[in-house]
């Protein structure tokens, strides 16, 4: 099983529930900087209330089609809603946290 | 002394194309795209561009055996299937099939954020994962310059539409890559610098209100190619390329003669008729009976048996039919037997090349062994002179490598009568040349026919007065006046003069004989009188000889 799923325990129906979706392809250094720069930005801000999947697309070129990815790696916010489309690696931290809607510091509660 | 073995002809090798399955497509590039290479087809809204991608996959798959991936970045799968099923290509079931994969790709800069170092690797692996499920030979990306739109990052984008180009190079797939043409350059964004092997470019002009869409090759690397703008159309078939000059002079030629259906005029040829498989050109000014000529040629066709297709720009059918009836050409019958076919429109209706195509599936479909195309004047209208003349060029070229006969009507000018040109210039390319003319004399006007020319046979120079009768169309005798062939009231002051003259010469001849029977009849009596005389003085003498003979036997 390539796509992971991390849930965390204390995850409960929050009005503030993330479900993301990370499609990377493979090892590449945009990949695991993308991927080391978004567990980050979950366990400061998003403590308990993310799910995140991550899908490597040379394993899953399907899902690339269904997903409607083109630019690698892509963070896809499936909630909450609406639908937003990350490219990028998310090395810059500020337009990453604006895009998801997230405050600038983590112990900002919305 | 030299012993080298004699140079071994090695044919070099050609580049290998990949046939289109386009109608005429391959015939201009001889021989279709460059193989495993991308091809760039650009032109602005509205040329087809995706059409030609479309066509190019799905004849690939059913002429070729080729299996095609069709990436779209404009429209959905579905869309696309619903707007080329008019063209009879099945979608769904060439992808049910495995033979094709249509994949949209959705680009919307809204929902696009950028947050770092990124690429394309999403696309690469979505066309290769494609290609790889079916064992695509042939790709189509239409149009990638969608991405510009979604993908702020200029440099990115490049590099990577560059890497891809490349890559699908390697994989050795067939491409092409529509773009929209940009100001001044062939694609908006500059894709020609990408892709050189070849480069596709379709035109959509309007002039006075007809459109006509052209197609050019700007370059194709290794190998020769037609070089001009040739005319396409997007038919209920699909694409469909029209070349120009491509077509040679090779047809073979009918020694077989056809009848003009009109008996004079077929007397004043040579052959007694025209060459089968022909063209034969029609002029005159208006109300010269050239539609008259034309139908009885039509139906003369129909009486032999033949098919005739007759193309009517001015006239509907019923009219047609209606018209030649006042003057004995009934063509009830063979339109019922299917014999003869008329296709009326106005020329106004379809674009000129819409038009060839149109003669080209009617004549296709019908099989025809004569075409009438009445008039050939009226297409003038939509277009300019070098179309139309190029058009007919194709038109004619077309019917004589099918060994059709092809008889058309031009409406020449009053004003220009004179002028043997015809505007549309198509003279020199027929074989037979018919003029009608009205000869107009002092409060009447005739119609005077005469071959112009007449390749390969002998014909009559004489400029022959026809009548258009109950009957059909009758030639008169040639009359011959002091001062040439005369014609209309002429011949008929003609005809009573000769008449009067030979009057006057019996009446001359009588009194002559009369005369001499008088001059006879009183040297006659003159000669009686003198015998008479004679007689008397012949008495006389005898007498006188007697007394002379009595006085000397006295005086003995």
């Amino acid at each position: 099983m390539d796509a992971r799923t991390e849930f965390d325990e204390n995850a409960g129906p929050l009005a503030g529930h993330y479900v993301l979706h990370l499609f990377i392809t493979g090892a590449t250094p945009n990949s695991t900087r993308a991927v080391r720069n978004l567990k980050d930005i979950c366990e400061q801000y998003l403590p308990g209330r993310y799910e995140l999947t991550i899908v490597d697309i040379y394993q899953q070129p399907e899902l690339a089609k269904s997903e409607q990815i083109i630019a690698a790696p892509t963070l896809v916010r499936k909630q909450p809603l609406p639908v937003r489309r990350l490219i990028g690696d998310l090395s810059n931290r500020e337009r990453t946290l604006a895009a998801l809607d997230l405050p600038l510091r983590p112990d900002f509660e919305l | 002394m030299s012993t080298a073995a004699p140079a071994v002809v090695t044919p070099l090798p050609r580049l290998p194309k990949a046939p289109t399955g386009i109608d005429g497509l391959d015939e201009i590039t001889e021989g279709g795209l460059p193989l495993g290479r991308p091809t760039l087809v650009c032109g602005s809204a509205g040329c087809g561009k995706t059409l030609m991608a479309m066509e190019f996959l799905v004849r690939g798959v059913q002429d070729f055996g080729d299996p095609g991936v069709f990436m779209a970045f404009e429209e959905t799968a579905d869309e696309l299937a619903a707007n080329v099923a008019s063209l009879g290509f099945d979608l769904p079931a060439l992808q049910a099939a495995g033979k094709l994969r249509l994949d949209h790709v959705h680009v919307d800069r809204s929902e696009i954020e950028e947050t770092g170092e990124y690429d394309l690797e999403g696309l690469f692996i979505r066309l290769g994962h494609a290609i790889d499920s079916i064992g695509a030979k042939r790709v189509v990306l239409d149009t990638i310059e969608a991405l510009f739109s979604g993908f702020p990052n200029q440099g990115v984008l490049r590099s990577e539409i560059r890497r891809l180009f490349r890559w699908l190079k390697d994989r050795g797939v067939t491409t092409v890559i529509t773009a929209e043409r940009g100001e001044g350059s062939l694609t908006r964004q500059g894709l020609e610098e990408y892709v050189s092997d070849c480069v596709i470019l379709l035109d959509n002009r309007v002039i006075d209100q007809i459109t006509t869409r052209r197609l050019r090759i700007v370059k194709y690397r290794g190998t020769t190619h037609g070089t001009n703008e040739y005319p396409y159309l997007i038919t209920e078939d699909g694409f469909s390329v029209l070349p120009v000059t491509s077509l040679k002079l090779e047809h073979t030629v009918s020694d077989n003669i056809v009848s003009s259906g009109v008996p004079g005029l077929d007397a004043m040829f040579g052959r007694k008729g025209f060459f089968e498989g022909s063209s034969i050109l029609l002029t005159g000014t208006a109300g010269t009976a050239k539609t008259t000529l034309a139908v009885s040629f039509a139906a003369e066709m129909c009486r032999q048996g033949k098919r005739c297709l007759y193309f009517a720009f001015e006239e509907s059918p019923p009219q047609l039919v209606r018209n030649m009836q006042s003057v004995g050409l009934d063509l009830r019958e063979y339109l019922a037997s299917g014999l003869l076919r008329i296709e009326a429109s106005r020329p106004t209706l379809n674009g000129l090349e819409q038009h060839l195509v149109t003669i080209h599936r009617i004549i296709a479909d019908d099989r025809p062994d004569a075409v009438v195309i009445d008039p050939i004047s009226n297409l003038i209208s939509v277009g300019s002179i070098s179309e139309v003349r190029s058009m007919l060029t194709r038109l004619i070229d077309f019917l004589k490598v099918n060994g059709i006969t092809a008889l058309m009507t031009s409406l020449i000018s009053g004003r220009n009568a004179q002028q043997e040109m015809t505007e549309e210039g198509v003279s020199s390319l027929v074989d037979t040349w018919i003029t009608v003319r009205d000869l107009e004399g002092i409060g009447e006007r005739n119609r005077g026919l005469s071959i112009l020319k007449s390749r390969g046979m002998a014909h009559s120079n004489q400029v022959r007065e026809f009548l258009v009768t109950n009957e059909g169309i009758r030639l008169l005798d040639v009359v011959l006046g002091p001062t040439g062939i005369v014609t209309g009231a002429g011949r008929r002051a003609q005809q009573l003069r000769d008449e009067l003259e030979a009057l006057t010469q019996q009446q001359e001849h009588e009194r002559q004989d009369r005369e001499l029977e008088r001059r006879r009849r009183v040297l006659e009596g003159t000669i009686a009188n003198l015998r008479t005389e004679f007689e008397s003085v012949e008495d006389e003498l005898r007498r006188i000889d007697l007394e002379t003979q009595a006085r000397q036997r006295l005086g003995e």
